[in-house]
């Protein structure tokens, strides 16, 4: 099947964007319960009294986007606006209310640094867990084993419980689990304030070292200056609807205006 | 299509149903083997006999309920040390299996919030760890027997399966108990006095003589009852179970397996919005 692009590229030889991540028309209702039930009596009580009020909030509302390979698309707006329900959708976690999402490559959800960590176990096994957990294979995961250790700076401590780690080693041994492997898409959910100053420019520079091997980037900051810098687009979210998308500078500079 | 990759997620497509559940799980059974790993290594990490209590547990038990009851039960029981620990056996895998079920998906759940991944690993590996704790709880087991003086019967082999049919009624009923507890959160707390009351329901301390005949029926619906007959008769008996008794024992362990896994895959959409 060919489509419109597909004829205008053989036409004009000129390599067309590839689509990574297309939203279309998606919808995210929460149900919220106006009031905690928690046991079967209130619960059977209620149903029976037709009492059961369900809060629906809309965290997106209709959104459509399209980020193209090789983009570093960058995601801002308050909190609550639904920028990390938008994540939750993309990487499979929620399924849209209503709209379609549809994905072109492997995604790695990047775990807020640490999560899923055993204190107990040591920095090696806890390698191995994340990978896992992450969707790796034993042979995917001991084929970048010796990378992941240098890039965390921890072989001397590697065979130690992780609950003797400081809170940068712990962060350090996380960001080098899940980026170890170049995923197709990377997505970065407010990571970029973690570490001291060394290791954000050393998670920096392998956010260079994805983009310009191909990878497409999707992140979410509170951080606007950094995200200036890195990112080729940002879309600015309110309430569920994309307000603006465009050059950094100019989505940025309207995002601080609406604020003010 | 000249440039245009295949998609590899297309929600309007994506169905997660009883079946696409079990390829998913198929897809991270190395996580699977990572939690085992994980839950096994961790419980006994800072004690000094490490491993070795997943068999002093039971035997500690046994002792103490040898002790106490071995006077009430004496006449009716030979090798009473022995019917004790083979019932004990059947039925802290049970216990622990689908406690540990709830506790996984609810410890899960911070996780299924933020990144994918299929729900039903936690309850499958609860259940994997319970049963490595089973296989190497036989040894006290063999080692109380050889104590006792009780006969090693032929019939032991049949002992696989038994295990074969616990497992999948103790992974059904785990699934089943854990979905309903994320959605009711009194449901673990009510579960511990429910199993409690099953266990004494459940002819494992005192000898089956003891039913008077008026209640065995009551006790035959009991799928425990079938469970822990499949290991005592080839341990305690020395025989292998009749039809009439394997087939009770095997329809409520493939029928629990199957309602557990379909209860728990038709709601599997909603854990990361609940959990």
């Amino acid at each position: 099947m060919l489509t419109v692009s597909d004829v205008i590229e053989e036409k004009s030889g000129l390599p067309v964007s590839q689509p990574m991540i297309q939203l279309e028309n998606v919808s995210v209702d929460y149900r919220l319960p106006s009031e905690r039930i928690g046991t079967f009596k209130e619960y059977a009580i209620r149903k029976l009294q037709r009492k059961i009020r369900i809060n629906k909030f809309s965290a997106l509302k209709g959104v459509n986007l399209q980020i193209n390979k090789g983009e570093v698309f960058g995601l801002i707006g308050n909190n609550g606006a639904g920028k990390s329900t938008m994540l939750k959708v993309i990487s499979k976690v929620l399924k849209p209310t209503a709209g379609r999402v549809v994905i072109y490559g492997k995604i790695a959800p990047l775990l807020e640094l640490g999560a899923g960590f055993h204190p107990e176990l040591s920095g090696r096994e806890n390698v191995f867990l994340n990978g896992a957990l992450l969707g790796y294979s034993r042979s995917e995961m001991e084929a970048v084993f010796d990378d992941i250790v240098e890039f965390s700076e921890l072989r001397q401590f590697i065979d130690s419980p992780v609950r003797a780690y400081s809170s940068g080693m712990f962060a350090r041994l996380g960001f080098a689990v899940a980026t170890a492997h170049m995923p197709e898409i990377l997505i970065l959910d407010e990571i970029l304030s973690v570490g001291d100053e060394s290791f954000q420019r050393k998670c920096n520079l392998r956010m260079k070292e994805f983009q310009q091997s191909g990878a497409t980037v999707l992140m979410v900051s509170h951080a606007l200056d950094s995200l200036e810098g890195m990112c080729n687009r940002v879309a600015w979210i309110d309430h569920g609807i994309i307000q603006r998308t465009g050059k950094p500078q100019e989505v940025i500079e309207a995002y601080r205006g609406g604020n003010l | 299509m000249a440039t245009h990759l295949k998609p590899v997620y297309d929600s309007a497509s994506y169905r997660l149903s009883a079946v696409s559940e079990l390829k998913e799980l198929g897809r991270y059974r190395y996580l699977l083997g990572q939690l085992i790993r994980r839950d096994i290594l961790t419980r006994y990490k800072r004690s000094v006999l490490g491993v070795a209590w997943t068999m002093l547990n039971p035997l500690g038990t046994m002792l103490i309920l040898t002790f106490v009851f071995s006077n009430f039960f004496k006449s009716n029981v030979l090798h009473y040390p022995v019917y004790i620990l083979s019932g004990l056996l059947v039925w802290n895998f049970f216990a622990q299996g689908t406690n540990a079920s709830i506790s996984g998906l609810v410890w899960g759940g911070s996780l299924l919030k933020r990144i994918y991944i299929p729900s039903s690993v936690f309850g499958v590996s609860a259940i994997g760890t319970a049963l490595v704790n089973l296989v190497l709880s036989l040894i006290p087991l063999v080692i109380v027997m050889l104590v006792d003086g009780a006969p090693f019967y032929l019939s032991m082999l049949f002992l696989p399966i038994s295990i074969l049919l616990l497992t999948a009624f103790t992974l059904g009923f785990g699934l089943f108990i854990s979905s309903l507890a994320v959605f009711f959160p009194d449901v673990a707390e009510m579960y511990q006095v429910l199993l409690t009351a099953w266990m004494y329901l459940t002819p494992i301390i005192y000898p089956e003589s003891l039913i008077s005949a008026k209640w065995m029926p009551v006790y035959k619906i009991n799928p425990m009852y079938w469970m822990v007959k499949m290991f005592r008769l080839p341990i305690f008996e020395g025989r292998i179970p009749s039809w009439q008794e394997f087939l009770p024992a095997s329809a409520w362990a493939a029928g629990m397996l199957v309602v557990g896994w379909l209860y728990f895959t038709s709601r599997t959409e909603e854990y990361a919005y609940r959990v």
